[in-house]
């Protein structure tokens, strides 16, 4: 995957755990949750949807890579880069 | 061979299936054993004589309009991945609490119970709005948090006990497991989802949510057995192994999740001597459910649900009389604001009441107990509300017996074991518990609990 699949692959997820935010204005360098209502047990969703469609492990020391846009894209480019849109 | 599961819950009732769904949303084998013929435990629905009735719900609490980004509604359905049509619930329209000298209304916007209370007790507003601050600093979703009696906590903002008993008498009446007082965390949650949210009910009543929460656990690939009882969990070593169900059939888990009560729990690992000496709850209630040939409206009564006590002196204990007629919950399903009526008017009051009577009462004077009683409580509570006994259609009463054959809890106790066991944990590694003796409340409280033991534990 690309940058910008794995960017929208992200999206997919936020739409998912919360269906009533608009995401369209979505600042990739600001924390997520400044701009959106995303508490502990929603981040955590995050990575468990991340688990549940490409079977990537996550250790919670990592967490805080996840924290932007940004920085989520940067922290899973290497780990799904061979991996195909939509595995 | 024994089937196996990464999971089992015992118990199909709103925190079982909440749990169930986050399990088998992230592709755990999951299945649901509930020992009854239908969902819902104490939030669950039968028909009779061609109506539908609800047996547990008057109200969903913590109703927040559709679209809301905050709050446990809002955490909740985001968690389930339901929308707010699947629980197309409709705000109410007023509520009362009603004392002897004092009445304050409240509906789901807040500020109009602050005005209520600044009116009628104007020397205690200023306390009172220091408890709201004092509420809404309280994180009373801590689960490794201490007891705290709210009593004690209350009175040092408000010096009326008139005032003090109002607040506490709906929520302790939508809530509280202990006589008297409740712990000041069960004040706040209760607080917040009855006066800051407030209530609201789907049109169709509980089966709606129940009839999705199964569709969408489903969906997802989890198993549900009806009339599948446990009569044992399995242990070695300190970790449970297998469930035995009543008809003698062995269930293999990774885990084990019970929602069926502390003391009801203990007993299925050792039936003579539970590992934990948990005490049942014994706040229980009797229940008149009237069918009207006309909407209550008609007669006058706008309200929601009335909260009453003809004493000063709120009491919610367990009564030494089969039903504690000084207060009761007047609640209309009616009165909710939908886009058309419902089939016909209801009137349901529900009362403390005595488990042991009700229990140890012979099955040939049980008819006629139900009866007089039921007659009692329409006399007093009619002290508070138009009188619309001659337009009763239909009648049908449940007892604490009634609530022990839906739930299975020993004294057919509504809210629960007295002591709460929030982080869920038990002596077995792998046994964990959720639901009403885990600590949060009502309806939004019990899916909540459900899902935060689920992702504790469960999701690893």
């Amino acid at each position: 995957m690309t940058s910008d699949q794995i960017r929208q692959v992200i999206l997919d997820i936020l739409g998912r755990i919360a269906p009533d935010e608009d995401l369209t204005d979505l600042d990739d360098a600001r924390p997520f949750r400044e701009q959106m209502e995303l508490d502990s047990m929603d981040f955590l969703d995050i990575v468990m949807e991340l688990r549940k469609m490409y079977r990537i492990q996550i250790p919670e020391e990592d967490y805080s890579n996840l924290n932007t846009m940004g920085g989520t894209v940067e922290y899973l480019l290497p780990r799904l880069k061979d991996v195909p849109v939509g595995a | 061979m024994a089937v196996r599961y990464d999971t089992v819950i015992i118990g199909a009732g709103m925190s079982g299936l909440s749990a169930g769904v986050r399990l088998a949303y992230y592709e755990k084998n999951v299945c649901i054993l509930e020992r009854h013929t239908t969902i819902g435990g104490l939030n669950s629905f039968y028909r009779l004589r061609k109506r539908n009735y609800d047996v547990g719900l008057h109200a969903v609490t913590n109703y927040a309009e559709p679209g809301t980004k905050q709050g446990p509604l809002s955490k909740l359905l985001r968690q389930l991945r339901m929308k707010w049509e699947d629980f197309d619930l409709r705000p109410q329209l007023q509520s009362s609490i009603v004392f002897p000298g004092a009445t304050l209304h409240f509906t789901n916007q807040f500020n109009y119970f602050v005005e209520q209370i600044a009116s009628a007790f104007p020397q205690q507003i200023d306390g009172f709005r220091r408890l709201v601050t004092r509420i809404a600093e309280h994180d009373a979703l801590d689960l490794e948090r201490q007891s705290v009696s709210a009593r004690q906590v209350v009175s040092e903002y408000i010096r009326d006990p008139l005032l003090v008993d109002m607040l506490f008498c709906p929520l302790m009446f939508y809530g509280s497991a202990t006589p008297r007082d409740m712990d000041f965390s069960q004040f706040v949650i209760m607080f917040k989802s009855i006066f800051h949210e407030g209530f609201g009910r789907p049109f169709d009543g509980i089966r709606l949510i129940l009839k999705r929460l199964v569709k969408h656990f489903k969906s997802l690939g989890g198993h549900l057995k009806l009339r599948a009882g446990v009569q044992e969990i399995r242990q070695s070593n300190g970790r449970a192994t297998s469930v035995l169900l009543d008809d003698g059939t062995e269930i293999e888990a990774d885990n084990i999740l019970s929602s069926a009560g502390v003391a009801e729990t203990m007993r299925m690992i050792d039936p003579n001597s539970p590992p934990v000496k948990a005490e049942p709850g014994d706040i229980s209630f009797v229940e008149s459910i009237s069918v009207l040939d006309c909407e209550p409206a008609q007669l006058g009564h706008h309200d929601t649900i009335v909260f009453y006590s003809d004493s000063k002196d709120f009491h919610y204990e367990r009564p030494d009389v089969p039903v504690d007629l000084r207060s009761g919950i007047i609640c209309s399903p009616n009165n909710f604001d939908y886009s058309q009526p419902l089939e016909d008017g209801r009137i349901r009051i529900t009362a403390l009441a005595d488990p042991h009577y009700w229990m140890n009462l012979p099955e040939d004077q049980y008819v006629a107990a139900k009866q007089h009683w039921n007659d009692e409580i329409i006399r007093c509570a009619t002290q508070h509300i138009p009188d619309f006994r001659s337009h009763v259609i239909d009648t049908d009463v449940f007892t604490p017996r009634t609530i022990r054959r839906f739930t299975g809890h020993l004294n057919g106790c509504v809210y629960g074991a007295p002591q709460k066991f929030v982080n869920g944990q038990t002596q077995l590694d792998n046994l964990f518990l959720c639901g009403t003796d885990q600590g949060f409340l009502g309806i939004v409280g019990a899916m909540l609990s459900g899902i935060t033991i689920a992702n504790r534990y469960l999701l690893k």
